[in-house]
């Protein structure tokens, strides 16, 4: 047995450490681990409800509208507020605009780069035989001779100088990749061109909520960009006109590049993907309303419950079935058992190795990640949960945009429940929403005609809340179910509890010894060269996880610094 | 890739040179420097194109978000790849880093071993419990910064966590978070704060460094001035909708439609100093007040207390019950700017002022967390 450490895992947001036993080649047991921690809904106590959003927003901002929408709806349930039509279609178009950012530069920037192409073959690559292989793909005015000797040019310039910056010491030449190095070049070309494209498309953000990353303007009851066709000072005609140009400019990229290097790479590397999925189950809460009221019967991805990889039932999504348990995470466990979200109290207690360590205690706790179970039991969320779900439920262009993918490689349904289920999940929901963005400006605009102006629906006033309220907001972010929690009384916040998709996607085992399911897809990994662990890489990165957004305490009863446990 | 390093000294098309000269007069702006700088900055620039040997920078991260590598992404003037690949050479960086574990720990060490190089610092660093909050590679942030600072020529500290501990130094601060400067103090440190820091802000000080070799002027928060030296309420566009009383009342109301003043929904331009009414965000598409919300005053230390609860007016936010225990009361920032507006004092005084008397907000929450 070797045990293989991996701290940090790079590419991802925050710090993750995996540990593996790796055995004749394969893993056998794997351990993921949250190493930060900063006690934001801590933080959040006794602090203004309508302030929640821009502390829970600085969870993370890969994701930077995620938590501000959960944060606002959450605290709306508890109020009793709807937020008017103008609202929901901007939180759509701000959620949208989101899903296609991240997963173009997840795929390109942080994924493709040194998951699947070996950069340092470009300078051998014809620059002819790539571009006619990308114009067989896909007929971007971008795959041509002069872009991709201009890349070629410059990666090569760039290697030559022998300072590789960020790609130095990277897993190149190992036998794992086996992309041809015309496809690398070709990559390239597009990971180059895409860095143009995000700054370019971040500007929706900008124009919706004031900047990117880290927009300013979710508020409970509504929105704070005003809408006014006769003002320069609103969301109008030349506005709007600038959202539709940036939504098209992300949509003919999507298209025409990030869908055929998907489909391109996803091809290539078919046969690793069938491995990667042991838990089984998916939890979504469902998102993006097609109805401006916000009804979630219209959600563009719908909610779902899906067990033992039993497409055939869709279960519908009782949240009172979460909990979140500590036995393996380094918070003091509560004497009650894993409680609701609503219910839990949690203390920090770390029991780890004094630092620098060199190796977790995995028997013990090892995590500052709790575990999330839903009826007790793991789920997997994210785009693959969505679109497990949304399939399942026969949601149309859904189902036909994924067969489409499944019929190219010659593979039915149940493939999906795979690493390369959430490679194929990821383009299927980003051409989906790159869709459906029109639709919403479309609301937008015909919002405008109609001399739609309100974008909030009052209750401002502190003095108009019930004295004891507590409410639930949920958003599909693009790594999965997100949900806020919240207690308010008199008018401040008595308890604030985060339940996010890393959480759920990263956590560590529960009380039974029932691993994660990252985790758990990790066993069985092969590992060619523990010293250059690019498969258990490849593996960690299908499901994207963001450890700021993951680790969390809540409740401030009792001091809970006080309460460390010393290591011994 | 039509930046500036698509790359003149190489390339030589003469759209691109200018475009290039262009940036250059745009970055001698932003820098507030005479004009005549801007062929400095492109010497500097084509010589480090030019050169096998760019400067070796180090980006670590801590108790963060990614929201400021989100803004260096964003970074149109020069680009994100102009920097990655002509201008610096970012040998380690976790978010866009190719190798992970050990052989990302090769990659910092093989960097640390051509010091001098500059340090990029995101999130904050916690103290308590002996750093158990916040470990890479089993190493606890406090040590790793130290560690890596003692090659640094220079730090920059990047968002307000990193410059002053920011979000998770909130109240009541579980873990003890702090920034830079309270970690390394023998090192030249520029604080760049924002929640994120702009991109334009970043990029700039990035180009100082390289043009000139050292850090800008900084004021007493340690902040670039030519990017930190005035109020946000100064350069407002809507001040002179403050100066005639004109404020926005409710949410989407003809004022706020209008693009009235903001104050009254809770806006901390007066205490905010940043040039965000003057470069905007996103090539200038936009920023928070022209898009209708507050300032939040996120360049401030200590913003997340003193500028909290966010949605009332600066002469409204009063210590909170429930937080007074907590030994916090009204920030000292905005009560200076808060009286300062209140007395009608001039824009240039009241910046003048500051500068001379201002006392560090996060010390005297300290000290009066301490009384």
């Amino acid at each position: 047995m070797t045990r293989v450490v991996i701290d940090p895992v790079t590419r991802i947001e925050g710090h993750l450490r995996v540990e593996a036993e790796v055995d004749d080649g394969r893993v056998r047991e794997a351990w993921a681990s949250g190493t930060m921690f900063r006690g934001i809904e801590q933080i959040l106590q006794g602090r203004d409800p309508r302030d929640a959003w821009v502390f829970t927003q600085r969870i993370c901002n890969v994701c930077t509208a995620a938590h501000g929408i959960a944060s606002v709806r959450a605290v709306e349930d508890a109020l009793g507020i709807t937020p008017p039509p103008l609202a929901v279609i901007v939180r759509n178009l701000i959620a949208a605009f989101q899903y296609m950012h991240d997963h173009v530069v997840t795929f390109f920037h942080l994924r493709a780069i040194a998951d699947w192409m070996d950069v340092t073959r470009i300078p051998e690559a014809d620059p002819m035989e790539a571009v006619r292989i990308a114009q067989r793909i896909s007929d971007w005015p971008g795959n041509s001779a002069a872009a991709f000797r201009t890349a070629q040019e410059r990666i090569s310039a760039f290697i030559r100088s022998g300072l590789l910056g960020p790609l130095a010491n990277g897993y190149w030449g190992h036998p794992g990749y086996t992309l041809s190095p015309e496809m690398d070049l070709m990559l390239a070309a597009h990971y180059l061109e895409a860095l143009d494209w995000q700054r370019e498309v971040a500007k929706a953000h900008a124009v919706l909520g004031g900047k990117s990353p880290v927009l300013q303007t979710f508020l409970v009851g509504g929105t704070a960009t005003p809408v006014d066709v006769d003002s320069s000072a609103a969301l109008n005609v030349d506005r709007l006109t600038l959202l539709r140009e940036l939504a098209g400019t992300a949509k003919s990229f999507i298209d025409a590049v990030y869908l055929a290097d998907h489909l391109a790479i996803t091809t290539g590397y078919a046969e690793l993907h069938r491995m990667g999925e042991r838990t089984g189950n998916v939890l979504v809460y469902g998102d993006f309303p097609l109805d401006p009221s916000g009804d979630p019967g219209s959600f563009a991805l719908p909610a779902g419950v899906i067990v033992d990889r039993d497409l055939e039932h869709v279960l519908p999504v009782d949240q009172e079935r979460i909990t979140e348990e500590v036995t393996r995470s380094w918070y003091q466990d509560d004497p009650a058992g894993p409680l609701h979200p609503w219910e839990g109290t949690t203390e920090p207690a770390y029991t780890g190795p004094t630092p620098p360590y060199d190796r977790l205690d995995t028997q013990g706790a090892y995590s500052w990640v709790k575990a999330p179970r839903y009826d007790g039991r793991p789920m997997e969320v994210g785009p693959l949960a969505r679109v497990l779900v949304a399939y399942a439920a026969g949601v149309p262009r859904v189902r036909r945009l994924t067969d489409e993918v499944l019929d190219r490689m010659g593979l039915r349904v149940d493939a999906l429940w795979s690493s390369l289920g959430r490679r194929v999940a990821r383009l299927v929901e980003t051409t989906y929403l790159a869709e459906l963005t029109f639709t919403w400006l479309d609301q937008l605009e015909e919002a405008m005609r109609s001399g739609d102006q309100r974008i909030h629906a009052g209750r401002w006033d502190p003095s108009t809340w019930p004295a004891e309220a507590r409410g639930v907001g949920f958003h599909e972010a693009p790594r999965g179910a997100l949900g806020h929690w919240v207690r308010i009384r008199d008018g401040r916040i008595e308890r604030y509890q985060c339940v996010v998709p890393t959480t759920w996607n990263v956590s560590p085992r529960d009380a039974s010894g029932t691993p994660g399911p990252l985790e758990a897809a990790l066993v069985g990994t092969p590992v060619a060269d523990p010293t250059r662990p690019l498969e258990i890489m490849r593996l960690v990165h299908t499901f994207d996880p963001c450890m700021a957004c993951a680790v969390h305490v809540y409740d401030g009863r009792g001091d809970p610094l006080g309460n460390l446990v010393e290591p011994v | 890739m039509d930046g500036w390093a698509a790359v003149p000294a190489r390339s030589g098309t003469t759209i691109t040179r200018r475009a290039f000269l262009r940036f250059c007069s745009l970055m001698a702006g932003v820098l507030a420097l005479p004009p005549r700088y801007a062929s400095e900055i492109a010497r500097a620039l084509e010589a480090a194109a030019a050169s096998a040997e760019r400067p070796t920078v180090i980006w670590l991260e801590f108790q963060d978000c990614a929201g400021d590598t989100e803004s260096f992404l964003r970074t149109s003037h020069p680009t994100a790849a102009d920097f990655l690949f002509v201008a610096i050479s970012l040998d380690y960086h976790e978010v866009l880093m190719a190798p992970g574990g050990e052989l990302a720990e090769l990659s910092l060490r093989e960097a640390m071993e051509r010091a001098p190089y500059l340090v990029i610092v995101e999130g904050s660093i916690p103290t308590a419990d002996r750093g158990v909050y916040c470990t890479v590679a089993g190493r606890t942030a406090v040590d790793e910064l130290t560690d890596v600072a003692k090659g640094a020529a220079a730090i920059l500290a990047v968002g307000t966590c990193a410059a002053f501990g920011g979000l998770a130094a909130a109240a009541p601060n579980p873990t003890g978070a702090v920034g830079v400067r309270e970690v390394v103090t023998d090192r030249p440190v520029a604080n760049l704060p924002g929640c994120s820091v702009n991109a334009v802000n970043l990029a700039a000080t990035l180009v100082h460094y390289l043009t000139f070799g050292e850090l800008p002027a900084l004021d007493d928060q340690g902040r670039p001035l030519f990017a930190y030296g005035h109020l946000v309420h100064e350069e407002c566009p809507r001040r002179g909708h403050f100066d005639a009383g004109r404020f926005v009342r409710e949410w989407g109301d003809e004022g706020h439609r209008s693009g009235w003043c903001l104050y009254r929904m809770g806006c901390k331009g007066p205490a905010a100093h940043s040039n965000c009414p003057l470069v905007g965000w996103n090539d200038n598409t936009s920023w928070p007040v022209a898009a209708g919300h507050p300032c939040l005053a996120c360049t401030e230390p200590g913003f997340w207390d003193s500028s909290t609860p966010f949605y009332r007016s600066m002469g409204e936010v009063a210590p909170a019950p429930a937080r007074e225990r907590e030994g916090l009361g009204l920030g000292v920032a905005l009560g200076v700017g808060g009286a300062a507006v209140a007395a009608g004092v001039g824009a240039a005084a009241l910046v003048h002022q500051r500068r001379r008397e201002r006392p560090t907000p996060a010390r005297s929450l300290q000290e009066g967390g301490a009384s």
